[in-house]
C-alpha cells in the first residue's frame, strides 16, 4: 500500500516538475518532464514490439531514431551543397515562401525545429532586420522638417528605448548539423538573437508558451512519433503562436508524379554517392518522402494536436507542401 | 524500372547486429544500413538500374577528374564501366588453374589476414619484404580499398576487389612508387594487362597531371615499358601471391613474364609533395 502511494506520489511530482533550459551557447539536453501524453508512450513501450518504416524498411520504433541520427550525421557536412545539388537550387525559394508567409514582425521570438543548418532562421534574423530598416526609413521620410519638440523627443527616446529583441532558437536533435549551423553562422557574422540547441522534437526542452512562430521544415518527417511533435508545438507556442510546416508531399498531377519519382530514385541517390560519398542515406531520405502523410491525411493531424484555421499551400505542383496552423 | 522501391517483402524486425546479410567487415560510414538491404547479392552490395549506373559512370569520371584524391569515385567509374572487362577477366581466371583456386578460395588482402611479421624475417629480395618495404616506404596500407558496391554479380563483385587488392603488389612487381609518375606507370601496364575502361582512363588523363620532366620520363621509356609488359604478362590476376612470399622478386618477375624496369622512380618523398 505504501508502495503505490509513492509511487502515485513520485508520478505526480514527475508530471508537474518542467525543465526550462535555453543555452545561448548552444549545448543543453533533454528536459526530464514527462506530460499526461507521454505516459501512453510510457505503456505502449513494454510492449516493445512497435515497429515503424524507415523509408521503405520496417524498424524497430526504437531503431529509428538511432537510424535517422546516422542518416543526419553522415550527410551534415555536405548537407547544404546536397540541397542545392538536389532540388537544383529551388529549396531556396521554398523557404523564401515560408519566411514571406510567416511575415515576422520586430520582436517576435522563433523556434525552428530540426533546424539543423540553420537555413531558416538565418532567413528570419535578415526578414527582421529588412523589416527593421523598412520602419526606420518610413519613420525618417515622416520626419523631413521636425520640429525642436519632435527632435528632444526623439533623442530621449535613443537614449531609453530598448525594443524588444527578436530571437531565433535553432533547435534539433544531430550535434553535427548544429555543429555546422554554427560554423555557418559565424562565418555570416550572425551573433546576436540567435541560438543553438540540442534537443528531440518529441520533447522540447523548452517550457510553456515561449515562442511566438514554431518552423518546421523537412524535418518533420523524420519524426519517429509525429503527433508527439506536434503536441510538443502546441505547448511552447503562445497563444495566438502560429505553427508553419514545410514538407515534402504527394504530388497530384499524374506526369509530374512520374517524373518526380523517376528523379526521386534514379538521380538523387546518384548524386548522394558522387558529391557526398553515400548513397544509402539518400536512398532513405526519397524513401521517407514516399511515407510521409500527404497533405489532406497531414492536415487533419495537425488539427487533432490543437490548431485552429489550418490550411496548406501546395508548391511546385505538390512536391512541397507548406502547411500552417495557429494555437488559440 | 524501379528495384529501389518497392515495398520489402518480410519486415526485419531483428536488431541491427543480426541482420541477415552480415556476413564480414564494413567499412563504409553507412555500415548499417547494408545489413538490412533485401535484394543486396554480397554486402555492401547496391543495385543500380542501367541508368542509375550510367550516370553514377558520368558524374564519378567528372569528379574524379576534378579531384583525384577522391579514391571512391575512381572506384565507383571502375565498377560502372568494368562490367565487360571484369567477365573477360574471370573467364581468364578460370581457364588457368592459380586463377580458379583464387576464385574458390576468394582470398582477401588485409592487415588483419598478413603476418607482417613473418614476412619482415624473410630474406632480402623475397617478395614478402619488398612488399613490406614497399607498404614501408609510400605510407600505405593494404586496408584502404575501398569496397565493391555496384557491381551486381557476387563472383564479379570479387574479381574487381581482387583488382584493387592486387594492385600494391603490381606497384611491388614493376617497382613503381606512389607518386603521380609511379601511378601512372602502373594504370599504362594494368590497362593493358586487364583491359578494365577505368584503368585506360586514368592511363590516357593521368599524364595530364604530370610534370614535364616527368612526362618526359614517361613517354620515353617508363610507357611503352609498361604497355610492352602489360600486354606479354601473365593476367596479374592469377598469381596467388599470398603462396609466394617467400618467392624471389626477380624470378617472379621472370615468371610472369615481366621486365625490369628500365629507370628507377625515385619513392616519395617531403619536399616532392606536389607533384602536379
Amino acid at each position: 500500500m505504501a508502495a503505490s502511494i509513492k509511487l502515485f506520489a513520485r508520478r505526480i511530482l514527475r508530471d508537474f516538475s518542467r525543465n526550462v533550459y535555453v543555452s545561448a551557447s548552444g549545448v543543453s539536453t533533454g528536459s526530464t518532464h514527462c506530460r499526461a501524453a507521454q505516459s501512453c508512450r510510457c505503456l505502449s513501450h513494454e510492449a516493445g514490439d512497435r515497429s515503424t518504416h524507415f523509408g521503405f524498411e520496417t524498424v524497430l520504433e526504437e531503431e529509428k531514431a538511432k537510424k535517422v541520427y546516422q542518416v543526419f550525421e553522415n550527410v551534415a557536412q555536405k548537407y547544404d551543397v546536397m540541397n542545392d545539388a538536389m532540388s537544383l537550387g529551388i529549396h531556396r525559394l521554398w523557404k523564401d515562401v515560408l519566411l514571406h508567409a510567416m511575415n515576422p514582425q520586430p520582436g517576435a521570438r522563433l523556434l525552428d525545429v530540426a533546424g539543423g543548418t540553420g537555413d531558416i532562421a538565418f532567413r528570419f534574423l535578415e526578414y527582421i532586420k529588412s523589416q527593421e530598416e523598412k520602419m526606420r526609413r518610413r519613420e525618417a521620410r515622416a520626419m523631413q522638417t521636425p520640429s525642436w519638440q519632435e527632435i528632444s523627443t526623439k533623442y530621449s527616446e535613443e537614449q531609453g528605448a530598448e525594443p524588444q529583441e527578436s530571437r531565433a532558437v535553432v533547435c534539433d536533435i544531430n550535434k553535427e548539423m548544429l555543429k555546422v549551423g554554427k560554423q555557418k553562422g559565424d562565418s555570416m557574422g550572425i551573433t546576436s538573437g540567435l541560438s543553438w540547441v540540442v534537443g528531440d522534437a518529441e520533447e522540447l526542452p523548452f517550457g510553456d508558451d515561449e515562442f511566438d512562430i514554431y518552423t518546421i521544415a523537412f524535418g518533420i518527417r523524420n519524426v519517429t512519433h509525429i503527433e508527439q511533435a506536434l503536441q510538443e508545438a502546441q505547448r511552447v507556442l503562445k497563444p495566438g503562436g502560429r505553427f508553419m510546416c514545410l514538407e515534402f508531399s504527394k504530388v497530384s498531377n499524374p506526369i509530374l508524379s512520374k517524373i518526380y519519382d523517376t528523379y526521386s530514385f534514379q538521380v538523387i541517390p546518384v548524386l548522394g554517392e558522387v558529391i557526398a560519398g553515400d548513397w544509402k542515406s539518400y536512398q532513405y531520405l526519397v524513401e521517407s518522402i514516399r511515407r510521409f502523410p500527404d497533405q489532406g491525411d497531414f492536415q487533419t493531424m495537425i488539427e487533432d494536436a490543437g490548431f485552429y484555421c489550418v490550411n496548406y499551400h501546395n508548391l511546385t505542383g505538390g512536391i512541397v507542401a507548406l502547411h500552417s496552423g495557429f494555437k488559440l | 524500372m524501379f528495384p529501389c522501391h518497392k515495398l520489402p517483402q518480410t519486415t526485419c524486425l531483428l536488431p541491427l547486429s543480426a541482420g541477415p546479410c552480415s556476413k564480414g567487415p564494413h567499412r563504409s560510414s553507412s555500415s548499417d544500413f547494408s545489413q538490412t538491404t533485401h535484394d543486396a547479392l554480397y554486402p555492401g552490395h547496391i543495385p543500380t538500374t542501367l541508368l542509375q549506373k550510367s550516370l553514377l559512370a558520368v558524374g564519378s569520371g567528372v569528379t574524379a577528374l576534378q579531384n583525384p584524391y577522391r579514391h571512391d569515385m575512381v572506384a565507383v567509374l571502375g565498377e560502372t564501366t568494368g562490367h565487360l572487362a571484369l567477365v573477360q577477366l574471370r573467364e581468364s581466371m578460370r581457364n588457368d588453374p592459380e586463377g580458379f583456386s583464387i576464385l574458390m578460395e576468394r582470398p582477401r588482402i588485409r592487415l588483419s589476414t598478413l603476418d607482417l611479421n613473418k614476412m619482415s624475417l624473410m630474406p632480402d629480395g623475397s617478395f614478402g619484404r619488398e612488399y613490406l618495404c614497399f607498404l614501408d616506404d609510400n605510407h600505405v596500407t593494404p586496408d584502404s580499398r575501398a569496397d565493391v558496391k555496384f557491381v551486381d554479380d557476387e563472383e564479379l563483385a570479387y574479381v574487381m576487389q581482387r583488382y584493387r587488392e592486387v594492385h600494391d603488389f603490381l606497384h611491388t612487381l614493376l617497382g613503381m612508387p606512389t607518386n603521380m609518375l609511379g601511378e601512372v606507370a602502373v594504370k599504362i601496364f594494368e590497362a593493358a594487362n586487364t583491359g578494365l575502361p577505368m584503368c585506360v582512363l586514368g592511363a590516357v588523363l593521368g599524364p595530364l597531371r604530370l610534370k614535364t620532366s616527368h612526362l618526359q620520363t614517361l613517354f620515353k621509356t617508363l610507357g611503352p615499358w609498361a604497355l610492352q609488359n602489360g600486354r606479354k604478362a601473365r593476367c596479374v590476376l592469377n598469381v596467388f601471391y599470398e603462396r609466394r612470399w617467400e618467392q624471389n622478386v626477380e624470378e617472379l618477375r621472370e615468371e610472369l613474364n615481366i621486365d625490369p624496369p628500365p629507370v628507377t622512380v625515385a619513392k616519395r618523398s617531403t619536399h616532392r609533395a606536389a607533384e602536379h
